[in-house]
């Protein structure tokens, strides 16, 4: 059986949550399909204070804004979540298929708004497959959803914000660390987080990567080894590291199967860390009536996520005719904020990628349909 | 271990459960992943490689990767990552590929 659905959102996370609220807010009923036991996405495992304007509730920490969120999303009937629910596909007939349990089920919406999120970075090097190789992420959901201590001493691989922050937060939890190694020859995250972690007394090595692993069978130490201007071992420059845990922040890239397999043309921008969805201002890709929002568009934050999310929930109920007036102006608003969020210094980057994906040329095309006939 | 005292979070954990893991019997918490209880008793090496036979653990704890595929009551290839623990389940290291039961 097919069961129909008015706007099909795919991913509770931060933007799938709020592209839910914005379009339920309009009269449109909404159906998110989320994998995870909980929806949320990965808000629920930020314990820090977030930046941006008060309107993006800037000063909260993640946890307490997808709390709130999902508190205001609760008592909304015109929204339906469901959770542990995988989607598998995206057909050519418009029909989603998705796993639940063990069922198999079949959704044709009559929109649908893609907020798949990001999946964490590797990188190659002997023993990454080890067990106590963990993705910064996976850190923080042990130790600050479930309350599992990861580790007692960690090598943190980035000094991203993610990598700064992940260490601050295994310090709280009462982890040591051994060091931050950051393979670029200068911090990448927020001074205010680099400053924060100074302080603490964690050394953050410049210049310096992880080499291998040292274990039997685990992680029970690391080699770490400096690294000259073109990121080129320096001979002789091995130090070994103790360690339990070796934690990877080198960056997020953005989970695009979903796109890929619906046909939308894709880019690789750099600048948003991998393939991306073209999309317009409304965050429609180049099929009509798929959208996408947050980080599968780009990698960038939550705040942005949320509002994009906001943008494409908007769009998407005005053209089924939902209140049109009404959600046109709230998706202008909308994207007034994401401009104002990208106006400051860190939103360069996201904007020069935002203008190499609008650029004419350089899409990839996968006719992912012909081999279904 | 549990992390007892935090800054900023309080932990509610649930009711307190039981559970095997390769027969033998462990503590865990209703209201956490398998993945988790596993990592509060210090069992971190979750399965094997399918070809090489190399020890797996955890990578990104939110059901993307597959990396902590284990077999769960019979079932092969359960994420442990984001399915919760149940009392008396029984969880056990996966051996190749796994077989779907019949």
């Amino acid at each position: 059986m097919i069961q129909d659905a008015e706007i099909l959102v795919v991913g509770g996370g931060p933007a799938g949550l709020c592209a839910a609220q914005a379009a339920a807010e309009t009269g449109a009923k909404v159906l998110v399909l989320e994998r995870d036991y909980a929806p949320g996405g990965q808000l629920v495992k930020q314990t820090h204070k977030f930046f941006g304007s008060e309107k993006q509730r800037a000063g909260e920490r993640g946890f307490q804004i997808g709390e709130d969120l999902l508190k205001e999303i609760g008592t909304n009937t015109r929204i339906r979540i469901m959770t542990e629910t995988t989607v598998l596909g995206c057909y050519e007939d418009g029909v989603i298929t998705a796993l639940r349990g063990n069922k198999h089920l079949k959704f044709r919406p009559k929109r649908l708004i893609i907020t798949t999120g990001a999946a964490e970075k590797f990188l190659a090097f002997p023993g990454n497959d080890l067990p106590g190789v963990y993705g910064a992420g996976a850190v923080q959901t042990l130790m600050n959803v479930a309350g599992v201590k990861p580790a007692e001493r960690v090598l943190m691989v980035g000094s991203g914000n993610i990598g700064l922050i992940v260490s601050y937060q295994l310090k709280q939890a009462g982890v040591e660390i051994a060091a931050i190694v950051e393979a670029a020859p200068r911090i990448g995250g927020y001074l205010v987080h680099a400053s924060k972690i100074r302080r603490a007394g964690i050394p953050i090595m410049t210049g310096w990567t992880v080499k291998q692993v040292l274990g039997d069978g685990q992680v029970e130490g690391a080699v770490i080894c400096q690294l000259d201007d073109k990121f080129q071992r320096i001979p002789e420059t091995e130090r070994k590291v103790e360690c339990d845990v070796i934690c990877l922040a080198v960056g997020l890239t953005p989970l695009t199967e979903l796109c890929w397999q619906a046909g939308c043309e894709m880019k690789f921008v750099r600048e948003l860390s991998g393939h991306v969805p073209v999309v317009n201002d409304n965050l429609e890709t180049t099929r009509s009536g798929i959208y996408a929002a947050g980080d599968v568009t780009g990698i960038e934050e939550a705040s942005s996520a949320m509002v994009e999310g906001r943008v494409a929930g908007y769009a998407a109920a005005e053209s089924l005719g939902h209140s049109p007036e009404i959600a046109a102006q709230r998706r202008e608003e909308a994207i007034g904020d994401l401009r104002q969020l990208r106006a400051g210094p860190t939103g360069g980057k996201i904007n020069a990628g935002i203008e190499k994906m609008k650029r004419e040329g350089g899409a990839v095309h996968v006719n992912l349909y012909r081999y279904s006939h | 271990m549990r992390i007892t005292e935090h800054p900023v979070r309080q932990f509610e954990r649930g009711d307190l459960v039981h559970f095997f893991y390769n027969g033998q019997k462990l503590e865990g918490y209703s209201n956490e992943t398998i993945a988790a209880a596993l990592h509060a008793t210090g069992v971190r090496r979750l399965g094997h490689s399918p070809e090489l036979h190399r020890p797996r653990g955890l990578f990104c704890a939110i059901g993307n990767c597959s990396s902590c595929f284990m077999t769960v009551n019979g079932q092969p290839n359960v994420r442990i990552c984001v399915t919760k623990l149940e009392n008396g389940m029984c969880v056990e290291e996966q051996r190749g590929k796994g077989v779907v039961p019949t």
